[in-house]
């Protein structure tokens, strides 16, 4: 069995990190943009691990890397959700054009 | 006793006092303020004379010269090598007689002012400004630095301005004040100009090294001056020419006189203190601090013997005008040290030096008889409740002590003998005889001046009608503390004359005998006995001669009381001139350039965050498209630009 080259990874990883961006962009559902927002922090996770195992096979700071990184995702997670429920409780909406009172 | 040891003693004690009065708040001290402000000066007074008796006495006299005694130097701020603030205390025979002049005028109008001040609401923080003022005058008198000097002078110009303003509920004084240090300030822009060139000239701030490099026409820096050259004039006239108009604007010589008749606005005591004995007379002192240098510039010496002409006579013939007794006296108290102005001015060094003598002397018994006539007009204003001589007449019946002493100082400005100012100004008239027969005839008709409008006031006020008390006589002449400043005063107006001061103060140091001729009296004594008799005739009782002189003179009558309209000179040169061109034309450059500069940029970030406040939408996506369209373009910016 051949080994997967590393462009192939790179094109996955990138593949996903401009999904996550168009739904990020698109999507008005809070939840569903937070979704997007994690798609994109696990396609650099890939990319993390991806050059660690091709290029640096000997170290482990990607591995490292990504540990923290998902670490913080799910911090962020809690946060974000947070704010949503917050969010829902005063406008009974999580749309996120509805949540335009930071304004000029 | 050493000195060092208790020299501080004499500025630092009215000081104290200052700060104690004012930290302590005035009110709550009460009567307690004026005790504690008058010991304080007691003792300094004391003080002094023990200095005057022991540096005269023993210490001062060295093989045959009076010696610069520095008992505390301190060097405080280093520019350079030489150049230096220093604050020292320096004795020598003028500053020695300066301090028993300061003092013991002090004290005297302490004592007086215990009395006239009673009740005033503000007794205590009144005197606090006496002695802040006593504290800065002594400080100005000791100075060994040029600069120091001119520390205490605006020192002395601050407690003048607070003690003007005293009655700051009067618009008159708010005004007056104002005009004073005004008035002054500017004159004292001329002074530090002064200090600076000369400063930089002799490369030293210190007294004695600038007498010493700028005295005599050999050393290096004396003549590096006198060659450098602006506007055709020398950079050591130029320096000696500013620092005597810092002392002309002090001593309110013409054309900077304008504030001390209006100065007259503060109680009266104040008046003979600050206007009449110590402070006006620093412009004198100042002079004759840096005389040295001043004989080696004939032109500067030529400015200050004019200045000090011009203003004798110009006070004296207003004098004879005024109807307000403390502006009659302001303008004699300015003739008179126009007669010390030029007595300097035409004094030589050494064997010449009759006009140093003359005019220190003048200053030291002018202290006494003019606080004296102050400090009686001062009772006079205090039993009338009115300054205007029409209020007054027939006095003498009710104020015996009062009228006895102000006849002797009048007496003594006069100059009749054996009264103190008789010998004062006998030494500064052979002094312009001896120098410009020009300048003693004109000094000679300023002495007659001054016997008539001196005894016009004494009939004024003590003849010329009966007096009808008015209601408001209702207390005497003054308590013993106001009458006990005027019977010392009194006994020094009779006594000061006979001191040997020529023994004593000479412009080089060296003590001479008193030079005094007989026949030579003759000229003034008949001058200012035909004064004063013709202010009899005109004044002794009620009469048609005044008005009818007055007629007679015409329009130089009404000049002389308007005061030769200079104040409306100011005003035009400075309200039509100086405000309307160049105050307009800074206001125009302040709100054109200045104000409009800021609004502009006001208005400039106004508009643009008005074109871009939209961008702030409230929409988070927005923002997210906003930021990746930066991060893609600094990665375009860096991928393809930069590489």
């Amino acid at each position: 069995m051949s080994e997967i080259p590393l462009s192939h990874i790179l094109f996955v990883s990138t593949a996903l990190f401009f999904i996550g961006m168009y739904g990020m962009f698109t999507r008005r559902n809070m939840i569903t943009m937070l979704m997007s927002i994690e798609l994109m922090l696990n396609s650099v996770n890939i990319n993390f691990i991806a050059f660690n195992k091709y290029l640096f096979p000997g170290n482990l700071d990607g591995l490292f890397f990504t540990i923290f990184i998902i670490t913080i995702a799910a911090a962020e997670a809690a946060v974000a959700i947070a704010i949503i429920i917050n969010l829902y409780r005063n406008h009974k909406s999580i749309d996120v054009e509805e949540a335009d009172a930071l304004k000029h | 006793m050493d000195y060092a040891s208790y020299i501080l003693y004499i500025p630092l004690l009215p000081l104290a006092s200052f700060l104690l009065i004012s930290l302590l708040g005035g009110k709550r001290l009460g009567k307690v303020g004026g005790i504690i402000a008058t010991l304080s000066v007691a003792i300094s007074a004391g003080l002094s004379i023990y200095t005057f008796s022991k540096y005269f006495g023993s210490d001062g006299l060295v093989d045959g010269t009076y010696q610069a005694i520095k008992p505390i130097h301190y060097t405080w701020l280093k520019f350079s090598e030489g150049l230096s603030i220093d604050m020292g205390v320096l004795l020598d025979p003028v500053s020695v007689m300066m301090l028993v002049v300061v003092t013991g005028v002090s004290l005297m109008v302490h004592l007086f002012s215990i009395g006239y001040m009673q009740g005033d609401e503000r007794y205590s923080t009144y005197f606090s400004y006496l002695s802040l003022f006593t504290f800065s005058m002594l400080g100005l008198v000791l100075s060994t630095n040029i600069f120091q000097i001119y520390m205490f002078w605006e020192l002395v110009g601050v407690s003048s301005f607070l003690l003007i303003g005293y009655y700051f509920t009067k618009l008159s004084a708010v005004a007056a004040s104002k005009k004073a240090f005004i008035v002054t300030r500017f004159a004292d822009l001329g002074f530090l100009i002064g200090i600076m060139i000369l400063g930089f000239g002799a490369g030293s701030l210190d007294f004695g090294t600038i007498i010493a490099k700028l005295s005599g026409n050999q050393t290096a820096e004396a003549i590096a001056m006198s060659g450098t050259t602006f506007l055709g004039v020398s950079a050591l006239t130029w320096g000696l020419t500013l620092v005597f108009m810092g002392g002309a604007g002090k001593s309110a010589m013409f054309p900077l006189h304008i504030w001390l008749p209006d100065a007259m606005e503060g109680p009266t005591p104040v008046s003979a203190l600050i206007h009449a004995a110590t402070m006006v007379v620093a412009g004198v002192y100042l002079v004759a601090r840096m005389f040295p240098v001043f004989a080696n510039v004939p032109v500067a010496l030529d400015i200050v013997t004019w200045v000090g002409v011009v203003s004798a006579v110009f006070a004296a013939i207003i004098a004879c005008t005024q109807t307000d007794i403390k502006r009659v006296l302001a303008y004699s108290t300015m003739s008179q040290i126009g007669y010390m102005m030029f007595a300097l001015g035409v004094s030589g060094t050494g064997e010449a030096g009759t006009g140093f003598t003359g005019s220190l002397f003048h200053l030291f018994t002018h202290a006494f008889f003019k606080s004296l006539l102050f400090l009686g007009a001062g009772a006079v204003i205090h039993y009338v409740h009115s300054n205007e001589m029409s209020d007054m007449g027939g006095l003498r019946k009710y104020m015996p002590i009062t009228h006895a002493t102000f006849l002797l100082a009048c007496l003594a400005i006069a100059g009749v003998p054996p009264l103190a100012g008789f010998f004062s100004k006998e030494e500064i008239l052979l002094a312009a005889w001896n120098s410009n027969p020009i300048i003693y005839f004109i000094a000679l008709a300023t002495s007659g001046l001054t016997a008539f409008y001196m005894f016009r006031l004494y009939f004024s006020i003590f003849h010329h009608k009966d007096y009808t008390p008015s209601g408001h006589g209702h207390h005497g002449e003054g308590g013993f503390t106001m009458m006990l400043p005027l019977l010392i005063l009194g006994a020094l107006t009779i006594g000061a004359g006979f001191l040997p001061f020529s023994e004593y103060i000479s412009a080089d140091g060296v003590p001479r005998d008193m030079e005094l001729h007989l026949a030579f009296s003759i000229a003034p004594v008949l001058t200012a006995l035909a004064g004063i008799l013709l202010a009899t005739s005109f004044y002794k009782n009620q009469n048609e001669k005044p008005a009818k002189v007055a007629a007679m003179f015409g329009n130089l009558y009404g000049w002389a009381y308007r005061k030769f309209f200079i104040d409306e000179i100011y005003l035009f040169v400075t309200k039509r001139i100086l405000f309307n061109i160049l105050g307009n034309a800074a206001a125009k450059t302040d709100r054109q350039v200045v104000d409009g500069g800021v609004n502009a940029i006001a208005s400039a970030t106004g508009f643009i965050a008005n074109r871009i406040r939209g961008l702030q939408s409230g929409h988070v996506q927005e923002y997210a498209i906003w930021f990746l369209g930066g991060a893609l373009s600094l990665t375009v910016l860096i991928i393809y630009l930069l590489y």
